[in-house]
């Protein structure tokens, strides 16, 4: 009887630590800290925070941009994200404005800009300063210039280098889609 | 399954670099980097071959306005003041063009290096012709070079250390190690490394 005890206690284990690994794989890390100022709020990751971003298995179609407020080609293209999001928001899409901004300019520059920009597409903050430990992990041919974009669904996934024109950021959903 | 996932992500990249042409310019480790003559902040040309003496270079594609490049300018002094005299001074060029980019202009390259007292030159790639040579992407960009009968060879290309935005913090300073190991005739363990950056406004 003792034998047979053990081996459903076992079997149960193992069955509580799949269920386990289920749940990990779709939740996104606890965040570092979240930011809040003026009604809005902005949550900071390590990257294994953004790394459960890059990698859902949902059937969602993906857009990540790493950006900083800094970065004059990065707010340049910004519109043109914040359009095709509200464009395409209700499908099953999902933009996540990745910020590279320094921690100490979160709450006087970041929130601000998401403010004055009226940003609705989820903007997130990476903190980790290790670079060369996660920028392979994003994409194996990003140099670590910004901005850039991760568009994936499942496992269908481009990486670019470059800034988009409204044109060019939504050929490259439209790929996607069609 | 966390495995699974890394196994699968990885795979995934393979496919998509596989297919895509990555960039065919610019320098790999073991590459002869090119010389050049370009200004300095005092006006004068400065060219590679000047240094008689030096036994490489840390060449430092750098800028005014990126907060990375601005955040590592005491780390740059730093370098220069350690290996000038080791025989690895520190060459500075800032690969930005001013109309993309007020901020850096020739004329505030200069306000810049007599504000933070730049020991080594800080010269002006007029032009943009110099970094696609290189290859350099974004600032800062480091490209350390051994001085050969060959040519002045590639033996590190990426970031000055692993932690842009504290000095304090820093556990692995790429830079140093490679000259390092250079100087005792040692093969370079970390070549190449990645870091964020601005992208080169050319």
């Amino acid at each position: 009887m003792k034998r047979y005890k053990t081996i459903i206690l076992l079997i149960l284990f193992q069955f509580v630590c799949i269920l386990n690994g289920f749940s990990q794989e779709k939740s996104i890390p606890k965040s570092l800290k979240v930011y809040e100022k003026d009604g809005i709020k902005a949550k900071s990751f390590t990257f294994e925070g953004i790394e459960s971003y890059l990698n859902q298995k949902n059937d969602t179609l993906y857009v990540i941009n790493f950006w900083a407020t800094w970065c004059v080609p990065c707010v340049k293209e910004l519109p043109h994200f914040e359009k095709l999001n509200q464009k395409y928001k209700n499908g099953k899409f999902k933009m996540i404005l990745v910020s590279l901004d320094f921690p100490k300019m979160i709450e006087s520059r970041v929130i601000p800009f998401i403010k004055q920009k009226k940003l609705k597409a989820e903007v997130i903050v990476l903190n980790d300063p290790d670079a060369n430990s996660w920028i392979e992990k994003v994409a194996k041919e990003w140099s670590g210039a910004i901005p850039a974009t991760v568009i994936y669904r499942n496992d269908t996934r481009k990486f670019y280098e470059q800034s988009f024109t409204e044109q060019e950021l939504e050929t490259e959903i439209q790929s996607f889609i069609n | 399954m966390k495995k699974f996932k890394i196994a699968f992500f990885v795979l995934t990249i393979g496919v998509i670099t596989a297919f895509t042409t990555l960039n065919p310019s610019g320098y790999e480790i073991g590459s002869i980097a090119t010389d050049f003559s370009l200004k300095n902040v005092d006006n004068k040309k400065v060219s590679l071959k000047d240094f008689e003496d030096a036994k490489g270079f840390i060449v430092i594609f750098t800028c005014n306005h990126c907060p990375y490049a601005v955040a590592y300018e005491d780390r740059i002094i730093e370098l220069d003041k350690k290996y000038k005299k080791l025989g690895y001074p520190v060459i500075a060029i800032n690969p930005n063009n001013p109309e993309k980019q007020k901020d850096d202009s020739f004329d505030k390259m200069k306000v810049r290096a007599k504000e933070k007292g730049f020991t080594f030159p800080y010269l002006f790639d007029d032009g943009q012709k110099i970094y696609p040579q290189y290859g350099a992407t974004k600032t800062p960009h480091v490209y350390i070079l051994q001085k050969t009968e060959k040519g002045n060879v590639v033996q590190y290309i990426g970031a000055i250390d692993d932690n842009h935005s504290d000095a304090s913090a820093v556990k692995q300073k790429y830079v140093e190690e490679a000259i390092d190991a250079l100087l005792k005739n040692q093969e370079v363990r970390i070549k190449t490394t990645k870091a964020i950056g601005c992208s080169i406004k050319a």
